[in-house]
């Protein structure tokens, strides 16, 4: 890759500290657990997990409204140092932006939508007169594939497709180089997926936009995905080029969550791998790789030590002591 | 004779702004064994008409049928008091959230009991027995334990395991599953698929699954429904329906489908939303979204053909 | 619904005010208490004109004239009179200026005050909620009456001091309404996307997040509207509010406590007036309600 990547990111680590009482010690959750990347322009990173694997931390951390516990976070050739609380600095936090999964819930309900597009601009861009924020507003509505008679009603009045598209609308406004989509059409009809989909794909190519692509749903993954990273408990197990992922998966939680998702054809019902139990509380967990208690390859080594990252193929790294590892003869 | 058979359900609700038709014309027969698949995205009716079978929608409802019976009993004519015996005992339903279908303040095991109470009666000891029995069934670990919980220490797909306990307490003939793992994860997923399905094996239970995905209908059903906008546009077998849809709505929703879509750059999609109560179209409903619509299309509404197994609605059947 | 008009497109402002009056007209209480209050409002804003009489003026010839059904009645004086000759009717008119006035005030000062201190412990958490919910408690603590009591003596008795006292003791519940609706409010994603398009703190919490606290806030300003009528009344009975002759509802019912058994009228009115008052707020208050809140609106 000869472009310079928006987000490098290394070892992203966040953990937060839960107190159970007022006597207790503070638990630390593990919500986050060195996750590392790069993401080029044009280019989508999917991350695919089931809920509690720390994929919507990782887009808070990204997004920069939390800071990492540890890690280092450098977005378009500029390291992130950012304190507890403490609001980004503004020419990064323009750079990323994030859509999120409810459309219901992340639209203000008493603000039109043309207050709403025009808002990042006002407090952004401080040359633009309010007719030339206006003209902006009507440009975007119309790139998304609104009327623009809406621009003046209530969130309340549009249907869940639409209402993502007035997000995504929102989002591009400050024109960023990357969008963290948190579940993007998993909220939405079958129908209107597509058509957001589409869209999005067509927003990528026009705008060169990187994605960050979190979501549970494979087959959507598979289609968009450049990267990949699997995660489980708050820690990638498998990451790399999405193809060699999908036609490969060689983590034991990659190839169960594969084999978990529905096909939809009635010719290809199969006997599943049956998954047991569930993750994990996140106030005690096991001891050893976090998905040994359900999984189908654990042995006793298993609980012995969390095992880290390693290549298994040029692109592909997993955490798991059961795979083969890639030859330490590939290095240079 | 079917264990449920309805026809000609029309459901309508009283807005501020006149009589909604959520589901018009509505019919399906299951029988004990079968599994029967009810697919459409939101705003299609889907769980109306279950509902309105269970008696559960609420007052602004007005509900009609030409025929409406369980097990040969005519729903209709039920005095409230034979209906409350037959709905959560020969005829239960489970819903998409979990987490709110229990009540937060009772135990597991009391609210199982009282169900229990309910239908069946025994002394305490005995329900108690069936509640762990239950428990087990259903494949929660550790039941002597988790008896005593209360709804906030379960996980999701544990509270739709004893969800799914309440509902087979009784010994259904029939079950209704209502979106029973839209808010699960697609591991979680799977495995209360196949405990409703082994479930419904074991007991020779007939299983009406509600949902708006297509992998799990592909997964699970025998037969399907595919309903628009409160009308049931095709009836088929699970396999002719993805092999031949009939009805281009199905078509339509089929070819969406990102694992169907292939290498296609841009995935087919299909233009507009669901109408809703005002913007309903004149002639077919799917009309203004259909891309094989014609002048007749946008005039006349289609009926189903009578020698038409399918009964698709449409005026060109694929 | 009639009153949704055609004309307005869906979505837009006209829109839903249309929806509001639709469901804030479909309860009758609330309309009547809208229609009292209005006329209220009306009598007090023409007072001057509307009085037949000075409410100050002493009439030596007419001490405890009763109202004009009484045999001794006359139509000079159609509620009667009080103790030293002043018409009641008069005096309850310009009384409602007062009343009203008073308790507006106060609604705005504690409404003021307690929007941004719960918007403070609602957004900041931490010390800060537990100081000001601690203090609020400790308010709530204290009987009202025998609080405002305390601070009005304290300030010297008058109308600014009763105000501020019973302003504080409204207090609690706008900051406690404000917080618990913020809490509510700031984890929506929305909050976080403008968070994300560079608002800071202050557009945070008056731009974004107050106006989707409202609904509760106006439904308890009207409530707090005649909880003040009532207590500038009890201030004012006990002579810690209003000084006369100022003719305010409660010092009219001070005034004429002695006179009880023997000329009803002066006591009855005033009362019956304030009764009807905070019955009919409080009706609004209901309707307003049903109209605001999202967890009552039918779909």
């Amino acid at each position: 890759m000869t472009a310079e990547a928006v987000i490098h990111a290394v070892n992203l680590t966040r953990h937060y500290r839960i107190k159970s009482g007022p006597f207790a010690a503070p638990a630390v959750v593990k919500a986050l657990n060195e996750a590392s990347f790069d993401l080029y322009p044009g280019q989508t990173l999917a991350v695919v997990g089931e809920s509690g694997c720390g994929k919507s931390t990782l887009a808070r951390v990204l997004t920069m409204i939390e800071p990492p516990t540890s890690g280092e976070l450098t977005i378009n050739g500029h390291r992130v140092e950012l304190k507890e609380g403490e609001p980004p600095p503004a020419d990064l936090r323009r750079d990323v932006q994030i859509i999120f999964q409810n459309p219901y819930g992340s639209l203000n309900p008493r603000k039109t939508v043309a207050t709403m597009l025009e808002e990042p601009l006002k407090l952004n861009r401080r040359d633009m007169s309010a007719a030339q924020r206006r003209q902006a507003a009507m440009e975007m509505i119309d790139r998304v594939g609104l009327r623009p008679e809406h621009v003046d009603r209530y969130p309340h009045m549009f249907s869940g497709g639409q209402r993502q598209r007035i997000a995504i609308a929102r989002a591009l406004m400050l024109h960023p180089k990357v969008l963290v989509l948190d579940e993007p059409v998993s909220a939405l009809d079958l129908s209107i997926q597509a058509q957001i989909l589409n869209l999005l794909a067509d927003l990528q190519e026009e705008f060169g936009l990187a994605y960050v692509f979190i979501s549970h749903d494979l087959s959507v993954v598979k289609r968009i995905a450049d990267d990949v990273i699997v995660m489980y408990f708050g820690q990638p197990v498998e990451t790399g080029h999405a193809a060699e992922v999908f036609s490969h998966p060689r983590h034991p939680y990659t190839q169960a969550l594969f084999s978990a998702t529905p096909v939809a054809d009635p010719n290809r019902r199969k006997e599943r791998m049956r998954l047991q139990g569930e993750p994990p509380s996140p106030l005690s967990p096991p001891p050893g790789c976090p998905f040994a208690p359900r999984c189908f390859k654990a042995t006793s080594e298993c609980s012995l030590e969390d095992p880290p990252l390693e290549p298994v193929s040029a692109h592909v790294n997993v955490a798991c002591i059961h795979v083969e590892k890639a030859r330490l003869t590939l290095r240079p | 004779m079917a264990l449920l058979e309805i026809e000609g359900l029309d459901v309508r609700f009283r807005t501020s702004t006149g009589l909604f038709p959520a589901v018009e014309d509505a019919s399906l027969s299951v029988d004990e064994g079968d599994v029967l698949s009810i697919v459409g995205e939101s705003g299609s009716g889907k769980s109306v008409s279950m509902l309105a079978t269970m008696g559960l929608l609420p007052w602004t409802a007005e509900i009609s049928a030409t025929r409406m019976a369980f097990d040969g009993q005519d729903l209709r004519r039920l005095s409230p008091r034979q209906r409350r015996k037959i709905i959560g005992g020969e005829m239960s339903m489970i819903f998409q959230e979990p987490m709110s279908s229990l009540n937060p303040c009772f135990t597991v095991g009391t609210q199982i009991d009282e169900m229990l109470k309910q239908h069946r009666g025994g002394s305490r000891k005995q329900r108690r027995e069936r509640t762990l029995e239950l428990l087990t069934q259903v494949g929660i670990p550790d039941p002597e334990k988790r008896i005593g919980a209360y709804p906030h220490q379960l996980s999701g797909g544990m509270s739709q395991r004893v969800m799914i306990a309440m509902a087979i307490s009784c010994n259904p003939r029939l079950l209704i599953a209502d979106e029973p793992t839209t808010a699960l994860d697609v591991t979680i997923q799977a495995q209360i698929l196949e405990l409703l399905l082994e479930l419904q094996r074991d007991n020779d239970m007939a299983l009406i699954l509600i949902t708006h995905d297509m992998g799990v209908v592909a997964e699970t059903a025998q037969r399907v429904i595919v309903q628009y906008a409160g009308r049931q546009v095709e009836h088929q077998d699970v396999k002719a329906l993805f092999a031949h849809s009939r009805h281009p709505y199905t078509e339509a929703l089929l070819s969406a489908l990102p694992e169907r879509a292939g290498d296609q750059q841009r995935l087919p999609t299909i233009p507009g939303v669901v109408p809703g109560q005002h913007n309903r179209p004149e002639g077919c409903l799917f009309n203004p979204r259909c891309r094989y619509a014609t002048e007749h299309c946008r005039q006349v509404a289609p009926k189903a053909e009578a020698d038409d197994p399918a009964r698709t609605l449409c005026h060109y059947p694929l | 619904m009639t009153t949704l008009s055609p004309s307005a497109a869906p979505g837009t402002l006209r829109y839903q005010l249309a929806e509001f009056w639709g469901s804030f007209s479909a309860s009758r209480g609330a309309l009547v208490g809208l229609l009292f209050i209005t006329f209220i409002l009306l009598i007090a804003l023409f007072a001057p004109w509307v009085a037949p009489h000075d409410p100050a003026l002493q009439n030596r010839d007419a001490f405890l004239v009763p109202p004009v059904w009484h045999a001794e009645g006359s139509w000079r004086y159609v509620l009667g009179t009080d103790a030293v000759g002043r018409d009641v009717l008069s005096r309850l008119i310009h009384g409602a200026r007062f009343s009203l006035s008073i308790s507006a005030m106060v609604v705005v000062l504690s409404m003021a005050v307690g929007i941004f201190l719960g918007l403070l412990a609602g957004y900041f958490r931490g010390w800060l909620e537990t100081v000001i919910t601690r203090l609020m408690d400790v308010v709530l603590a204290f009987p009202s009456l025998l609080l405002a009591l305390g601070l009005v003596a304290v300030l010297s008795p008058g109308l600014t001091s009763a105000m501020i006292a019973i302003a504080l003791v409204q207090l609690p519940y706008f900051v406690r309404l404000t917080r618990a609706a913020v809490i509510g409010e700031k984890d929506r994603e929305y909050v976080t996307a403008s968070r994300l398009a560079g608002a800071g703190h202050g557009r945070l919490m008056f731009n974004t997040l107050l106006p989707n606290c409202m609904a509760p806030l106006i439904v308890q300003a009207t409530l707090s509207f005649s909880t003040a009528i009532l207590d500038i009344a009890a201030l004012g009975f006990l002579g810690m509010g209003v000084q006369p002759p100022t003719p305010e509802w409660g010092a009219m019912l001070a005034n004429a406590r002695e006179f009880m058994g023997s000329a009803y009228w002066a006591v009855t009115f005033p009362g019956l007036v304030i009764l009807l008052t905070v019955l009919m707020i409080n009706l609004m208050g209901d309707g307003l309600r049903d109209a605001l809140d999202p967890k009552l609106k039918r779909s």
